[in-house]
């Protein structure tokens, strides 16, 4: 009993930062059609930001801050440089197009950071099975998704943001600002992206530690609906949850496989995950 | 159309015939080359030596320096005149720990660059891809750096040699150790599970084999280790036995904390430098309190090492790396890795002073096999014409409250098999005892 | 002239021009060629997956595992078998994965396939660790592969001989599939990826013809890894990482999507971007960190140039300056 405890909320430990960065995948899928690859990479060059800032300041918080901002500011400018050219060459363009991003940020990481680990710490104390570090990641996660829906649900801006990406032609024929209102999203997302980066990375920082959050949360993403927050959401808990029972009962080198099994199940029987809707057809 | 497509047939087939004589995996008739009088590379002011290193990708953190440094001890004794008159050219090449990569740049370091030997090749799964064929074209394969047992065939790998201590020899010091002065605790293993952990077991199992009351493998891939250490909590673990690369020491020691768990942590040499866990466990302690500095958190680790600490400052060799790195590369931090990095390059560079100044590849051989290689290690080196084993034993120290370290046994040697575990001969050599530079 | 004819010619005398080539660089161009071979091997299979059937696949790297770990097993454990009976095997050990991913993949579609597909690559070598005693776990499996005819030994070197079977492997694979592109099925394949509803009407079996170039696709990437694990003697999990399935498909993009010389472009790109990147790096004695991790940035940088100024890749670049060169109206069979 005292295992099964420790592995689900180790579990839900884990898929909150899954969550996160899935939450920040579906929203720049959103806003641009594109799965985009380089998301982590943004994530992990914000997070470095924080590294550095947190050493030479010895303020947690003003690192977490330069990350967020950072990471949307990232966002935005590979949004305005990178990608919108990319999507002009169709869903391969752009994915190769962000594959290269990935590349050119991971490489510049370790450029200037080095391959070797860094010491990153947590929030708040991270001791205990409830521990306020672990309980400060869930929240943030919890709240950060809340306001993402809120503000696509309630708000003007939010209400611009879907009819950019769902209509575009439409939306500004009613004056809507596409371009900026994709560019926004984009930011949007990677500053989502940069928390999951700050939440993710404890202990250790080091060019490629993204890399495995980064299939799961794809994975989260995918078997929630690549369009649907909410149902990424739970999807990034419920694969952190049951990610954590393969590697406790079963053994950690099944995890990757395990997500292989996860993805196949759902998707044989929900073709655009559990809570998506299908895309349009293409003609 | 018909006929053509008939003649097309005909001839795969034919090709195919012509390469059917024999199967793809029976053995060749014709033996690997001798080492003989072949010098590739070697000028007269100069010898090319290549290595193998895993400068970007997963593996990198960690092992991203051990070329830095050993690149830095080239420079030092090329500046210091060479080696027999002869400079060391030191071509590195990045693999990515990806085994084909390592396949694919060491026939780059051996048909393009037309390297002398390899030297340091580094990690189990990529080298051990190439260690056929390094053997087969006669270049020497030196100073693995890996603690795999298969480096040690000197009758199939005449051409190959370890440098560091085996996972066997030092599972059976550790084993040792622990059934000795832990005597009674109960004891959990955790274990990269790959040759780290399979090697490592063998030797401990040798000693301790009825007190382990857990046996956890980690996936290097993977930093999640809370299953793992909440099974070794479970299991009422007194000791845990690390068989782990740095970062994986440092994960276990955070994880042990977090779940409230403080067993007795025996790390093996590849993840029990003390500066670079102080490193890695640096930022925990201003948000989670003094109980999680990094002193706090290593106090008490015991550990295994062959060569000297860095922090062993009277040490000659120490001296002599703190005097390299200052001029070198200042800006590194001095780990026990960089230590690594410069005691393998100057080890290699004792072996072609050896070798003499008419050089060839059999010559560097019997250097290597010599038994006149005498190194930084605190342990004496294996090598001899029977056994190609780099360091044989190792000793056991304690982590202090200030980080510093204290040897709590002495150096001690032994073999892989069942052989029984002797005090090290006392007796070392220093750098001015070899006279390299 | 028939079309087989054609392309079969074309193909010996490419062949031709391997065996001179070879013969007249130094050994470890020869082992360039031959890792060349290979990579077009498995980039064609993928560009007639994502470029003539409109399926994106991020896992073509599991299918070059399986291929690999075939030859592997089967030259360790049952030696007496030829190389080249390994390499069928191998390409139909991988086809029949492929026609299982088919059949799963068939009903998705665009980021869901990619999302699948790049899970399958993350997740299959990890089989390795569960069977260490069998596959070898993390550690992988190395062999020597002989092919060598005792006829040729002492006259032609082994890296030379290798680069031959590789090509000769290659050129024959190439023929088979031009012809596929070019014939019925490959009408079926572009009309299932243009409009899968007009096809469906015109009687065309939508999954069928999907799971049909997944198996075909497969069985490329098996043929590769095999023809990899012949070259290098080596099956580890520790070389069929996502980078490489992400790699295959950038050569794809690289070279031009869709056509058979694009993935010539593609795979000499994979094999020689890097290694001038490489050979920069070390030109321009740069700080260590800036020097270990240039060639990776330039790689990256390459992709998103390429497909931001030349879209259609090198073979749609390559056609462009020669149909401008000639004043003659751009060829429009290889564009999507």
């Amino acid at each position: 009993m005292d295992k099964w405890w420790t592995l689900t909320v180790g579990g839900i430990a884990g898929g909150a930062v899954y969550a996160a960065l899935g939450l920040s995948l579906v929203i720049i899928f959103r806003a641009t059609r594109v799965v985009n690859f380089a998301q982590p990479a943004l994530a992990l060059l914000s997070t470095y930001l924080a590294f550095t800032v947190n050493q030479a300041t010895g303020t947690y918080w003003l690192g977490f801050a330069v990350a967020i901002l950072a990471g949307g500011v990232l966002g935005a400018v590979s949004d305005r440089l990178l990608i919108r050219p990319a999507r002009e060459h169709g869903e391969l363009g752009s994915v190769i197009v962000t594959l290269g991003l990935l590349l050119v940020c991971q490489a510049v990481a370790g450029m200037l950071w080095t391959s070797e680990p860094r010491s990153f710490g947590y929030a708040f104390d991270f001791r205990g099975l409830f521990s306020p570090a672990g309980v400060f990641a869930v929240l943030a996660v919890l709240a950060t998704a809340g306001g993402v829906l809120a503000l696509f649900k309630f708000t003007a801006l939010g209400l611009r943001m879907r009819a950019a990406a769902f209509a575009p032609e439409a939306a500004s024929l009613v004056g809507v600002r596409v371009g900026l209102m994709v560019t926004a999203g984009s930011a949007l997302a990677a500053a989502v992206g940069a928390l999951a980066g700050l939440l993710a990375v404890p202990p250790l920082l080091y060019p490629t530690v993204l890399d495995g959050v980064f299939v799961y949360a794809l994975t989260a993403a995918v078997v929630g609906g690549l369009d649907n927050p909410a149902g990424t959401v739970v999807a990034g808990f419920t694969v952190g949850i049951g990610l954590s029972y393969v590697s406790g009962y079963f053994g950690p080198e099944l995890v990757t496989l395990a997500s292989l099994a996860i993805l196949v199940a759902v998707l044989t029987v929900r073709p655009h995950g559990l809570f998506g809707r299908g895309l349009a057809r293409r003609v | 159309m018909r006929t053509t497509r008939k003649a097309l047939a005909a001839a795969i087939a034919a090709s195919l015939l012509l390469a059917s004589c024999s199967g793809a995996g029976e053995p060749s008739g014709g033996g690997g080359a001798a080492a003989g009088d072949a010098a590739p590379g070697v000028t007269d002011d100069r010898v090319v030596i290549g290595t193998h290193q895993p400068l970007t990708g997963p593996a990198a953190p960690g092992y991203s320096r051990i070329s830095v440094a050993a690149k830095a001890m080239y420079d030092y004794l090329n500046d210091a005149g060479g080696i027999n008159g002869r400079k060391i050219d030191y071509r590195v090449e990045d693999d990515g720990y990806n085994p084909t990569r390592t396949v694919e740049v060491v026939k780059q370091l051996v048909l393009q660059d037309q390297v002398f030997a390899i030297v340091g090749g580094l990690g189990t799964p990529t080298h051990s891809k190439v260690v056929d064929y390094l053997n087969s074209e006669g270049v020497p394969d030196l100073l693995v750096s890996s603690g795999a047992l298969a480096w040690d065939d000197p009758a199939k790998s005449p051409m190959t040699f370890g440098f560091q201590v085996d996972y066997a020899r030092e599972g059976k010091i550790q084993g040792k150790y622990i059934a000795e002065h832990l005597a009674g605790k109960k004891v959990g293993l955790l274990f990269q599970n790959d040759d780290i952990g399979r090697d490592a077991q063998q030797g401990l199992d040798r000693y301790v084999k009825d007190s382990v009351v857990s046996r956890q493998g980690y996936d290097p891939a993977n930093t999640d280790v809370l299953p793992q250490l909440s099974a070794l909590k479970d299991s009422g673990a007194q000791v845990v036995v690390c068989s782990c690369v740095p970062a994986f020491t440092a994960l276990a020691i955070l994880t042990a904390a977090k779940l409230g768990f403080h067993p007795q942590f025996v790390v093996s040499s590849i993840g029990a430098d003390p500066v670079t866990l102080t490193g890695l466990l640096a930022d925990f302690a201003k948000r989670g309190g003094a109980e999680v500095s990094p002193a706090a958190l290593l106090n008490g680790l015991i550990g295994t090492g062959y060569l000297p600490d860095v922090g062993q400052t009277d040490d000659p060799w120490i001296a002599l790396f703190k005097k390299v790195h200052d001029k070198y590369i200042p800006d590194e931090p001095l780990t026990n890795t960089v230590a690594f990095g410069m005691a393998q390059a100057y080890t290699f560079a004792q072996a072609l002073k050896l070798a003499g100044r008419d050089l060839t590849r059999g010559k560097l051989v019997d250097a290597m096999a010599s038994g006149k290689i005498k190194g930084p290690g605190l342990t004496p080196f294996g090598f001899s014409k029977e056994s190609h084993s780099g360091y044989t034993g190792a000793y056991v120290f304690k982590i202090n409250p200030d980080t510093s370290t204290t040897v709590i046994q002495p150096p001690a040697v032994t073999d892989r098999e069942g052989g029984d575990i002797t005090p090290a001969p006392t007796e070392r050599v220093t750098p001015q005892d070899i006279g390299l530079g | 002239m028939s079309l087989l004819t054609r392309h079969a010619l074309l193909g010996l005398l490419a062949l031709a021009g391997i065996v001179v080539l070879t013969s007249v660089v130094d050994p470890y161009t020869d082992v360039q060629i031959a890792t060349v071979g290979y990579y077009l091997v498995a980039v064609a299979g993928l560009t007639l997956l994502t470029g003539t059937n409109g399926q994106i696949s991020l896992g073509h790297g599991a299918f070059m595992f399986i291929g690999a770990y075939t030859v592997a097993l089967l030259v360790i454990h049952v030696p007496t078998f030829p190389f080249w009976a390994d390499l069928l095997l191998a390409a139909a050990a991988a086809g029949l994965a492929g026609a299982l991913t088919g059949a799963a993949a068939a009903r998705l579609h665009g980021p869901y396939l990619a999302g699948a597909t790049l899970a399958l690559a993350v997740g299959l070598p990890a089989i390795t660790q569960r069977f260490p005693d069998a596959l070898g776990g993390s550690n992988g499996l190395a062999f020597t592969v002989q092919s060598l005819p005792t006829g040729l030994a002492g006259t032609v070197p082994q890296t030379r001989w290798q680069a031959w079977v590789v090509w000769t492997t290659a050129l024959l694979l190439l023929v088979l599939l031009a012809n596929v592109v070019r014939g019925r099925f490959g009408r079926i394949l572009r009309a299932v990826r243009d409009d899968e509803v007009s096809a469906a009407l015109a009687g065309i079996h939508i999954g069928r013809t999907k799971i049909l170039a997944f198996l075909l696709s497969a069985l490329c990437g098996g043929l590769a890894g095999g023809l990899q694990a012949f070259l290098l003697g080596t099956a580890a999990p520790g070389s069929f990482t996502l980078a490489l399935s992400l790699s295959l498909l950038a050569a794809m993009v690289l070279g031009g999507v869709g056509s058979l010389w694009g993935a010539l472009w593609g795979a000499l790109a994979l094999v020689f971007v890097p290694q001038w990147a490489d050979d920069l790096t070390k030109a321009l004695d740069l700080g260590t960190d800036v020097a270990q991790h240039l060639p990776i940035a330039v790689f990256g940088a390459v992709l998103i140039a390429v497909v931001l100024a030349f879209p259609q890749g090198i073979h749609g670049g390559i056609n462009r300056s020669l149909a401008r060169l000639f004043r003659k109206k751009e060829t429009h069979e290889n564009n999507p």
